[in-house]
């Protein structure tokens, strides 16, 4: 951080130059600011935390260690800064002696006595962030997919669409194979090329990553507490009356189609695997 | 009546086993490259690696051919003279319809099998597999009455 904040202040003098100001205070001056392009708030968010300087720019401690040492995982993620106020500049004074004009205007950030012989480069704040992954073009709504990880591995499914986290959303349907609307990667998928018409579901838009996100109520008592709690296992948590009729009304127009075609409900039903001299590679699906 | 010099292949060879001959208007079967599971005729022998083969009719360009990627099949071109041209060709194939009789052939129907085998999707074997299975049922039915009688 100090690295940081005397390059800002280096940068700052130049600028002081620049505009031949006669003042040699460098206390925080917000159209000097706007002239370097990087104020003291840009500095505050690039500073390592408990982390020692080896050399200029190198800290003691990997950019992850440093995550978990300052632990802001751990607290609220969004928070509301309290307004701060700014601070005066300056403050005046009184200044004891006869011939020193009794007040005098001090900086209230004393300026550092030191600058630093080499320039330090600051770490460059990376903008990127991950977009949700593309549609692979064999997929479309309709598809039959086979999962190939999880609980329901080997199972086959029908593509209903992709959510904004690029997850597919599918359903067994429930009825035929026991597989209930639920979220997978394309990568764990083989696209068949068969196709069941989905054109009459009408899919709410309700459907999304939040939908299937689990609730974070965190029970008072430990799990191993729990467990052993009457010597008897915890009873299962009954599924969502709500969720159980979403999944009856997503599957009733889909079940219709997969009747029109013969042996289609007991493909569905019948679950994928490779049997001797299969190559999934020589396959087409 | 003069006893004649000149044998047919058929006599010289009376002592054989060999059925199959690289001979010219020998129907081939083509194993490797573009045309590969198409058949084609020999026009012309050119050494005892390589020959002329042009198959008009299955969609084979006139091309020489190692014999190490070729096929003898029991089909042949009579009285096909040597190093016929295409039209030639054609018009001999067309005559003994050579295609027609391949296809006819238990080879021919294993090999289109085959191949529609390969190209099924996913659903496509899931319903040979029901198809199989109802078979084998039926099967083993009648072969249980039968027994038992």
């Amino acid at each position: 951080m100090t690295s940081a904040i005397l390059s800002y202040l280096k940068s700052r003098q130049l600028a002081v130059k620049l505009c031949s100001f006669s003042s040699h205070t460098s206390a925080p001056n917000p159209d000097l600011d706007k002239i370097i392009g990087i104020g003291l708030d840009d500095l505050k968010t690039t500073r390592m935390a408990r982390s020692k300087e080896l050399v200029p720019g190198i800290g003691r401690f990997s950019r992850s260690q440093v995550y978990a040492k300052r632990g802001l995982f751990k607290g609220l993620k969004k928070s509301t800064a309290p307004a701060s106020e700014a601070k005066p500049e300056t403050i005046e004074k009184a200044i004891g002696g006869e011939k020193n004009g009794g007040k005098r205007l001090v900086p209230t950030s004393k300026a550092p006595r030191f600058y630093p012989a080499e320039d330090v480069p600051k770490p460059k704040k990376s903008r990127k962030s991950p977009k949700a992954p593309s549609l692979r073009p064999s997929i479309t709504p309709g598809t039959v997919l086979i999962l190939l990880a999880g609980r329901y591995r080997g199972k086959r499914v029908v593509f209903l669409k992709q959510l904004a986290s690029g997850l597919l959303l599918v359903t067994g349907p429930y009825k035929v194979n026991g597989v209930p609307l639920r979220r997978v990667n394309q990568a764990y998928v083989i696209a068949t090329s068969t196709k069941v018409d989905i054109s009459d579901v009408k899919l709410d838009a309700k459907f999304d990553d939040s939908y299937f996100a689990k609730s974070s109520t965190k029970s008072s008592s430990s799990a191993e507490e729990e467990f052993f709690e009457d010597g008897k296992p915890k009873a299962k948590q009954p599924i969502p009356e709500s969720k159980a009729a979403d999944q009856k009304a997503v599957d009733a127009a889909i079940l219709a189609s997969i009747k029109k075609t013969d042996n289609l409900s007991k493909y569905l039903k019948a679950s994928w695997g490779l049997s001797k001299g299969q190559f999934p590679h020589q396959l087409i699906f | 009546m003069a006893v004649s010099n000149t044998f047919t292949q058929e006599e010289a060879m009376t002592e054989s086993n060999f059925k199959r001959f690289v001979e010219v208007g020998r129907v081939v079967l083509v194993k490797s490259g573009p045309s590969a599971g198409n058949i084609a005729v020999i026009t012309e022998i050119i050494d005892h690696n390589r020959a002329i083969i042009d198959g008009p009719t299955t969609s084979v360009p006139r091309q020489s051919f190692t014999f190490k990627h070729l096929t003898l099949t029991p089909l042949r071109v009579t009285k096909l003279p040597r190093a016929a041209g295409t039209g030639v060709v054609k018009k001999y194939l067309e005559k003994e319809s050579i295609v027609e009789r391949w296809n006819q052939s238990s080879w021919a129907k294993k090999q289109a099998a085959i191949q529609k085998r390969r190209s099924l999707n996913d659903f496509g074997r899931f319903q040979i597999m029901l198809a199989k299975k109802q078979r084998r049922d039926a099967v083993r039915k009648i072969v249980a009455k039968e027994s038992k009688a």
